[in-house]
């Protein structure tokens, strides 16, 4: 069954596109160094270029969670290196595995209402509402920019 | 009826004949509980309800009418299960004072069936981590850091047991101490990485985890969607062939559950190995695997040999990148799964009013913890429109070649794999905390994540006690859906080994019936 990645959708466009296999990206392929093939330890390499400021902003905003400290950046910058392994692998010809259920149909019940109606049990957890609505601040309203907000990345 | 007893064996036939009472057995795990709070295994222990059910269940005995096998057993549940009017916390301020409107399915399967909810234990922080102490409400103890073995075992300090003490390993640690504490007789766990094996390993019970699409996961606070399964663990494998019964099968509620016919089953007792193929994978000998380990592992292929079954070396090439591959698809899907927390709905909310964005922001800058924002971020960046190829699809393509591994390994005529659960025996906490979560999580999780990459079932199964006192198990890895032919050799290999009983004071106290006889864990 094809699992429907929410996050595929909205960040990919209409469709997985299907490049040749590359291990593209500007910063090239570290084909030569750095790795030493051992993911025992979670083999580092060298890091090649730290994430900058605009994309560490940019996250925040996707996330609506922040770095809080230089910590928290390191932490991205390990993970990116320890994700770079991933590159040693010759994935030539294999199709990306979305659910190893794949080989089933997925299950598709009759469109009939069997269950429903449970708007007080709903609301019970919400802090806010109103009636049976949910109450939420205002929206439209984007984050403050970078300049303008009390975030750990303003010294960066 | 000893609260070590095996559940089809002996409690339920206690039950049954009236020998014992569900609300004297309810009653003396409760009891158990509070004396064994220091562990910190229980998170909410729902005292109430669970006497409510153990006397309704006396009801159905006494009327000669139990529901089942379960009927009247205590059984805990990890906190990241929904469990209706009792509070699911994940271990997280997110959901601090959340009172679940709903049961998961598994958790009413089990109430279907009679057993005794006594209470929700604790975790790692949304399931992410691999000690079981990264949670809001501290960190679960090791029960064997109390117990004789051990201490025999250890190096006297003038401040031994407190700063002594070894954790449970992660994340469904507090299930895996409640079941090896004695103060349930079994518990739900959920495994994504490990976290039902690695805690069951490290606290010397059965810990299964099922294939993928095997057990319904509706209630089950997701973390992978992908890999996610709703763990067992047990003090034998009877015991969670048991549960497995009760629990598989198809959930209209999760689409991801297979639609094929379920038969519950009993294991045979298996005697003849003769015709079995047990594969060895080399890759499983991985950097940081302690001597002991690789020992005990290279005993019990001879344990097999000897008794007349194949074992074969095998080799399961991308076994390395399994986690590196775990790592980019874990944190891809936390990434979206924690979408949901936004403060609206349920869970925490700030007192932000400013914009919808903002509160958001706060919310959950106030709700999770350094380990969950950190696989959130890490998770977005990698889905990024220009790192969604490098990453995301190219992890997605590593999958396909680990789980191709283990298809071409059991083509090969390969019944079941047997390779050690952890690398180690389980750390003091003090030296566990000396690396972040992600390092630990990287180091613990590799030779138990392939087999959640690749849908399979595995089962770890307790085997012997280090040099330290401290338990040691290895893990039997099988076909997908083949969870009678996985279970039934466990069983005879649980037989074999015949693994202690941990000699716990507080059990002592509140059970005489325990240590008369110096068994074995496995009663059947």
């Amino acid at each position: 069954m094809r699992a429907l990645l929410l996050g595929r959708w909205l960040r990919a466009g209409p469709g997985p596109p299907r490049p040749e296999s590359r291990n593209g990206g500007n910063g090239g392929h570290r084909g030569n160094g750095g790795h030493r093939g051992n993911g025992g330890n979670g083999g580092h390499g060298p890091l090649r270029q730290k994430v900058s400021v605009e994309v560490l902003d940019h996250l925040e905003h996707l996330a609506l969670v922040d770095f809080r400290d230089s910590e928290g950046v390191e932490r991205l910058h390990k993970a990116i290196q320890f994700a770079d392994q991933l590159h040693e692998v010759n994935t030539d010809g294999v199709e990306p595995m979305d659910s190893v259920l794949e080989d089933r149909c997925l299950y598709l019940r009759e469109d009939d209402v069997t269950e429903g109606n449970c708007t007080k049990e709903l609301l019970e957890n919400a802090r806010e509402k109103v009636e049976e609505y949910f109450v939420a601040p205002p929206g439209n309203i984007p984050l403050p920019k970078l300049e303008e907000r009390e975030t750990f990345l303003q010294g960066s | 009826a000893a609260l070590n007893d095996g559940l089809r064996s002996q409690v339920s036939a206690a039950l049954k004949e009236g020998r014992v009472a569900p609300t004297e057995l309810c009653q003396r795990c409760l009891a158990l509980i509070k004396s064994t709070k220091f562990l910190n295994a229980y998170i909410t222990v729902a005292e109430e309800t669970a006497m409510k059910q153990a006397e309704e269940s006396e009801e159905r005995y006494k009327r000669g009418q139990p529901l089942g096998i379960l009927d009247g057993i205590p059984v805990a549940v990890k906190d990241n299960f929904n469990t209706a009017g009792i509070e699911t916390t994940c271990a997280s301020n997110m959901l601090k004072g959340y009172i679940s409107p709903y049961n998961a399915t598994v958790v009413q399967k089990l109430l279907d069936q009679g057993a005794v909810l006594l209470g929700k234990t604790n975790l790692d922080e949304f399931a992410m981590g691999s000690g079981s102490t990264d949670g809001v409400f501290g960190p679960v103890r090791n029960p064997w850091s109390y117990s004789k073995q051990y201490k025999e075992k250890s190096v006297p300090k003038s401040h031994s047991e407190e700063s002594n003490w070894v954790i449970t390993g992660g994340s469904s640690g507090g299930s895996a101490a409640a079941v090896s504490s004695f103060t349930c007789f079994a518990a739900l766990g959920s495994d994504t990485g490990g976290s039902t094996r690695n805690p069951a390993a490290h606290c010397g019970v059965v810990g299964l985890k099922p294939t993928y699409g095997l057990i319904s996961r509706h209630g089950l606070i997701p973390l992978v969607n992908s890999m996610d399964v709703p763990g067992i663990l047990t003090r034998c494998v009877d015991d969670a062939a048991v549960l497995l019964g009760s629990l598989a099968g198809h959930d209209p509620k999760d689409s991801t559950t297979i639609q094929d016919d379920f038969e519950p089953f009993e294991l045979p007792n298996l005697t003849d190995v003769s015709k079995l193929s047990i594969g060895i994978p080399k890759e499983y000998h991985a950097p940081g695997l302690s001597s002991e380990i690789l020992a005990l592992w290279s005993k019990a292929a001879d344990l097999f040999k000897n008794a007349g079954a194949k074992v074969v070396e095998v080799s399961l090439p991308h076994t390395r990148y399994s986690i590196v591959c775990y790592h980019v698809l874990c944190t891809a899907e936390v990434a979206s799964n924690m979408a949901r927390f936004d403060g609206l709905e349920y869970g925490h909310r700030s007192d932000m009013k400013d914009s919808t964005e903002s509160m958001y922001a706060a919310t959950r800058r106030e709700g999770f913890n350094d380990v969950v924002r950190g696989r959130i971020l890490s998770g977005n960046y990698f889905l990024l429109k220009q790192n969604y190829e490098k990453y995301f699809v190219k992890a997605q393509k590593v999958r396909r070649l680990i789980a191709n591994d283990f298809v071409k390994v059991f083509r090969s005529g390969v019944d079941i794999l047997l390779t050690p659960t952890t690398l180690s025996d389980a750390a003091p906490y003090t030296e566990f905390i000396q690396e972040d979560n992600r390092t630990r999580s990287t180091q613990d999780d590799i030779l138990t994540q392939a087999a959640n990459m690749a849908g399979l079932p595995a089962i770890n199964v307790p085997t012997a006690l280090s040099k330290r006192g401290l338990p040691v198990g290895l893990q039997f890895i099988g076909r997908s859906f083949q969870e009678k032919q996985l279970l039934t050799v466990a069983k005879w290999f649980e037989k074999q080994v015949q693994f202690p009983m941990i000699q716990l004071e507080e059990v002592k106290r509140h059970d005489s019936g325990v240590f008369q006889h110096q068994k074995s864990a496995s009663f059947s």
